[in-house]
């Protein structure tokens, strides 16, 4: 599956996909790989603050739970409430399915995210 | 993640098969062992509908023999072995005196004073160090360690006869389950058992450590047409918690009882005296305050190994296995609860990391094959 080039990326496998001040978030391909089927995502609340890097919910597939780490700091603007019943569309298309939209606070922080070429070579 | 520094872990003899195939490998008990090939549900479907070929080669073989080998096994195994035919096999506990889990295995009668006891891998130093010691009033018996000498395969699902049949000339619909049957499979001196952990048909086979890679080729190769798959420790767990199958460390350890774990069946009730008797006899005629039962999520989440079970407000009880079942497709499990709150149909919660998340006691096993 292509790496949006237009999309920056963590060292934890999320994604940002940046639109003026704000941003969706969601996970990798390769993160939803990792984590095999999808069957529960515990989102925060809208207005929720978030640091960089900070837990803003949980993942559970079959395997395993893992935290979920906000890309940049940020007040939690909307929540993707159709993955409480559809949390598969995360294995189906991980990088069209957002979990939230953030207003980042401090914009300046995505100039340490990674591009899709850095991330690509992350996980090879 | 944290690196810890430990004892390098021990590798079967497919580990090299299991890398070079791409599997994703993980520490487990002490070994190197392949969770997943091409997917846990993947994995897990096949064994269901077609068939699965697992590396069990972990999995620790002590062999008990000599005049006394019968009275041997009967004082540390808790099922009674002298109902064992030479060839057949079964299910059983190693037990504590207040009859709790040491482990539980699989008692194999190769000949009337010779016995094969397989144990889980986590457990082998333990299980070997308790049976040597509690054998000795037993008489003329001796306990080895064979796990170096045995590798172990399964191959599991409603294609495994057939997928089998073609690489040996034991004539496998002669041997019933929980029976075993000595011969050659792909040319290599093999014991063929008709058992396993999935809820489905299927052989183990125990085969020389130095023949393993050759005897599981075949079976990859036997297997082509009906599409047979490699599997990982990952689906051998969800597969065998929809069979309702206990998994020691999780759903019995030392602080559990066989009567609590529901395995009163494993317990030779009319023999002599046996590990762990007394105690059973006891905790059976005053009655267990606890036992275990199989659940389902009657809310979205997953109840996994430790969370806590709820009555109301009070914590009454723990999660010992949880998964969402690949092919039930619903959050499955097992837990001890209150005797009175045990019946098919009573609901509690478990604390799912915080959240309150409604569970129904339901009978096990979950799944059951059609005959």
């Amino acid at each position: 599956m292509a790496y949006p080039g237009s999309f920056k990326y963590t060292k934890d496998h999320e994604w940002i996909d940046l639109d003026g001040d704000g941003g969706r978030v969601g996970i990798t391909d390769y993160a939803q790989q990792q984590l095999g089927d999808v069957v529960y995502v515990d989102l925060p609340e809208v207005g929720a603050k978030l640091k960089q890097g900070q837990s803003f919910g949980t993942i559970e597939s079959v395997k395993a739970v893992s935290e979920l780490y906000s890309p940049v700091s940020g007040e939690v603007a909307e929540v993707n409430t159709a993955l409480k019943d559809k949390p598969e569309t995360i294995n189906k298309e991980p990088h069209a399915t957002w979990m939230v939209v953030l207003k980042l606070t401090n914009p300046g922080e995505v100039d340490a995210l990674l591009d899709a070429t850095q991330y690509q070579a992350l996980i090879k | 993640m944290e690196q810890v520094t430990e004892a390098p872990l021990k590798k079967t003899p497919l580990n090299a098969r299991h890398r070079a195939s791409g599997a994703k490998m993980v520490p487990f008990g002490g070994w190197d062992m392949p969770v997943e090939y091409s997917g846990l549900s993947i994995e897990h479907a096949a064994v269901r509908t077609r068939a699965g070929l697992f590396d069990v080669s972990h999995m620790g073989e002590i062999e008990i023999a000599g005049k006394d080998a019968l009275a041997a096994v009967q004082r540390i195994s808790s099922n009674d072995a002298s109902k064992l035919a030479v060839g057949q096999a079964q299910y059983s506990g190693l037990l504590t005196p207040a009859g709790t889990f040491i482990d539980d295995l699989l008692v194999y009668r190769l000949a009337a004073s010779h016995f094969l006891l397989v144990v889980n891998a986590g457990n082998i130093p333990k299980d070997y160090a308790w049976i040597a010691e509690q054998i000795k009033p037993a008489g003329d018996a001796v306990a080895v360690d064979a796990s170096s000498r045995y590798a172990l395969l399964a191959i599991q699902g409603p294609e495994a006869q057939n997928i089998l049949q073609p690489l040996t000339g034991v004539e496998l619909g002669t041997i019933k389950y929980y029976w075993f049957a000595h011969g050659e499979v792909a040319n290599v001196r093999a014991t063929i058992s008709r058992t396993g952990y999935t809820g489905e048909d299927g052989f183990e086979i125990f085969v020389p450590p130095q023949s393993a890679d050759r005897v599981w080729l075949a079976l990859l190769e036997s297997g082509q047409a009906v599409d047979v798959i490699p599997c990982g420790l990952g689906a051998r767990d969800t597969l065998r918690l929809e069979a309702g199958m206990r998994l020691h460390g999780n759903d019995i350890d030392e602080t559990t009882t066989a009567v609590e774990a529901d395995l009163n069946w494993i317990v030779g009730w009319k023999k002599d005296d046996f590990v762990g008797a007394a105690a059973l006899r006891e905790q059976k005629a005053s009655g267990a305050k606890r036992k275990i039962v199989g659940f389902e999520m009657l809310e979205r989440g997953i109840a996994r190994h430790g969370y806590d079970a709820y009555v109301g407000d009070v914590k009454a009880g723990v999660v010992t296995s949880g998964t969402q079942t690949p092919f039930l497709k619903k959050a499955i499990g097992m837990a001890y609860l209150p005797i009175e709150h045990t019946a098919a149909g009573s609901e509690f919660d478990v604390d799912v990391r915080g959240r309150r998340t409604r569970a129904r006691v339901v009978p096990m096993p979950f799944y059951k094959r059609a005959k």
